[in-house]
């Protein structure tokens, strides 16, 4: 049987097409003895048209199998339109049924392919609960798994220490750029926008004390100890870390880090470490820039509302902040880059090879380190309590 | 039979491609014509670079030529909307199977799509597809990621398949398969095109496959199509790539399956 007799007309109907009466799908009953006609193209395009689609499901109320059916009518029959009358005949053969020949063989096909769906198989609650302990606690997992990381980091940076013209040096100047450089112009903007909005908030207040003088301490300690840091990390995260995870994480899909193995190039060292040592050093800097744009930011804003001179502010800010603030604020945004980089890497290695996976390693990177900083931020506030402060 | 078979499915009329870079233009194509008939399974041969793939994606309209026309089925390949599946079919290389749904889902996608279909037509509809590709109702709930290659070709067929389109387009079809898993895959493609009465487009670097299933090849050199017609008409041209295509090692160890008695391509 050549291919092309069976559909004499499967060309899809052209839009013209579609509104003629001949093509949509309907049956008619022919009154004299209950005789079912199906007629126009029972095709996929033709159900995609709603108002064919509606009057279709109409017209097939009142008929089943027990009726006798003709189908010759129909100018065209997919899969999709076999289904459906496949479907509607509850799976069976009409009783008597008057079809041509291409009709009969895709409903035959129909006929030979229609299974019962397979049950989803879903793991119960043993099995589930079985799995679960298993896999034991989720913390002592996450605990294992950051051990293993930190441990990696200090053997890799172990390596680099013992042959340092071996080193990834280009990778990481590379990511000092794309982390450090690159991102100077937001976090400025942000730390500036920062200061202007903490200074007009403070200088209402110190007003009514008549302390206007105490806005220099007020900024320069909340904004050089606390605020520049977190901010700038946060940023940072968001901005970098969501990066390094997509990285990777596409690595993993797209199999480079399987090439990477089996070329005996190893992750930690290739992959991990530059990134987490371009963090280390970029974090400090990154945090500075934020807190001087966010005096310069505050500077200005009690400038124009409490007619704090620049001179002064500027005079009155190294005796309002000793210099350990900066030290502490530096070392801060250390870890706060370590534990970025480290965190952005883990889940970009834990990415599955399928898209959602991807998506979700993403969102835990962020939203994890954005805690894991302000986590260690709190922490660093208690144990540091006495110092830097006058 | 002629008459049917003078039908156009695919119409390309005078089109350039240019890949614009830095070290100048690179014109792919240049005054390309083509056309494709109902029926046929039409093979596109040519060395890397000549554009084959492009060519195939200009006939989806996933690219535009710089150029020239591209009809198909009688309408400009860009107005492809949510019925695009109901028309053309396209198996890409790597299968390009969404990730995130279950094996069933991903066939069943464009009927869904439609809003319309109630749902357990469509579940029925998407197993009856998935068998068809010689696949078990058992592998409906899988992911993407658990399949081998050569399910992820079938399972992509299926998709392909699920709204009937009449013209189906197949990008390395065989590519990465084991022989065997690859002689599988032409038997069903050619049990499809025999079943649905499909028109196909396939771009193959497998000369079993070129064989095996193609109702005319047509051949990419020069930024044209430099001949196109039955194998062994295409084998006799004279041009230094078609000699050094067919006529090597390779090429005479795969022509000798066309000396064997097969039986006859359908459709034609």
């Amino acid at each position: 049987m050549p291919p092309a007799a069976p559909r004499p007309e499967s060309l899809p109907a052209s839009p013209a097409r579609q509104g003629d009466t001949d093509a949509a799908p309907r049956v008619e009953r022919r009154d004299d003895q209950g005789v079912v006609t199906a007629l126009g193209r029972w095709t996929s395009l033709a159900f995609s048209q709603p108002r064919d689609w509606q009057a279709l499901t109409q017209s097939l109320e009142g008929t089943g199998v027990d009726q006798p059916w003709d189908l010759r009518g129909i100018a065209q029959l997919d899969h999709i339109g076999g289904q459906l009358l496949w479907n509607h005949w509850g799976q069976a053969w009409p009783a008597s049924i008057e079809l041509g020949e291409s009709h009969k063989a895709v409903l035959e096909h129909v006929q030979q392919f229609t299974t019962a769906a397979p049950p989803r198989i879903e793991p119960d609650w043993f099995e589930r609960l079985r799995h679960a302990l298993n896999r034991g606690p989720v913390l002592m997992r996450i605990g294992r798994d950051a051990l293993q990381l930190l441990g990696q980091l200090v053997i890799d940076i172990g390596t680099l220490i013992r042959a340092p013209h071996r080193g990834p040096w280009r990778d990481f100047s590379g990511h000092l750029y794309h982390i450090g450089a690159t991102a100077l112009p937001i976090t400025a903007l942000v730390g500036l926008l920062i200061g202007v909005v903490l200074a007009y908030l403070t200088s209402q207040q110190l007003r009514q004390y008549g302390a206007e003088t105490f806005i220099v301490n007020i900024l320069g300690l909340s904004l050089i100890r606390e605020l520049g840091p977190v901010l700038a990390a946060v940023l940072i995260a968001g901005r970098s870390g969501s990066a390094i995870t997509a990285q990777i994480g596409v690595m993993r899909v797209t199999e480079e880090l399987d090439a990477m193995r089996v070329m005996g190039i190893p992750h930690g060292y290739r992959l991990v470490m530059p990134r987490v040592l371009a963090l280390a050093i970029a974090m400090p800097l990154i945090s500075i820039w934020t807190s001087a744009a966010a005096i310069i930011g505050g500077m200005l804003a009690a400038n124009a509302t409490l007619d704090i001179s620049l001179s002064f502010f500027l005079q009155a800010l190294p005796r309002a902040v000793p210099f350990g603030n900066v030290v502490l604020a530096m070392s801060k945004s250390a870890v706060f880059g370590v534990l970025i980089a480290l965190i952005a890497c883990y889940f970009g290695m834990k990415v599955k090879p399928n898209t959602e996976s991807l998506g979700r390693g993403t969102t835990s990177s962020v939203v994890t380190s954005i805690t894991m900083v302000i986590l260690v931020d709190a922490l660093f506030a208690v144990l540091f309590r006495g110092v830097a402060f006058r | 039979m002629t008459e049917a078979a003078s039908e156009v499915v695919v119409d390309i009329r005078g089109l350039w491609t240019v890949f614009e870079n830095d070290r100048g233009d690179q014109v792919v194509h240049r005054d390309l014509d083509l056309t494709i008939y109902r029926g046929e399974v039409l093979s596109l041969v040519g060395g890397s670079g000549t554009g084959k793939t492009v060519l195939l994606r200009q006939i989806l309209g996933l690219e535009h030529p710089d150029k020239g026309v591209v009809s198909v089925l009688g309408a400009p390949p860009a107005e492809l909307s949510a019925k695009g599946a109901a028309r053309v079919g396209m198996l890409f290389q790597h299968g390009a199977l969404f990730s995130a749904f279950s094996v069933l889902d991903n066939i069943a996608f464009p009927l869904r799509e439609l809003k319309l279909l109630p749902r357990d037509l469509i579940r029925d509809a998407a197993l009856v597809k998935l068998q068809m590709v010689g696949l078990g109702p058992e592998h409906a709930y899988k992911m993407p990621a658990d399949l081998s290659g050569g399910m992820i070709k079938r399972v992509a067929l299926a998709r392909a398949l699920i709204m009937d389109p009449p013209l189906l387009l197949l990008d390395e079809p065989t590519a990465g398969l084991d022989p065997e898993s690859s002689d599988d895959f032409c038997n069903l493609l050619r049990r499809l095109h025999q079943d649905l009465g499909l028109t196909v487009v396939m771009v193959t670097h497998d000369l079993d496959t070129l064989f095996d299933l193609s109702t005319r090849i047509a051949v990419l050199a020069d930024q044209r199509v430099i001949v196109s017609g039955e194998a062994r008409d295409v084998i006799a041209y004279p041009h230094p790539f078609i000699h050094d295509y067919f006529l090597g090692g390779r090429g005479q160890r795969a022509m000798e399956a066309l000396h064997e008695p097969r039986a006859p391509a359908p459709g034609l």
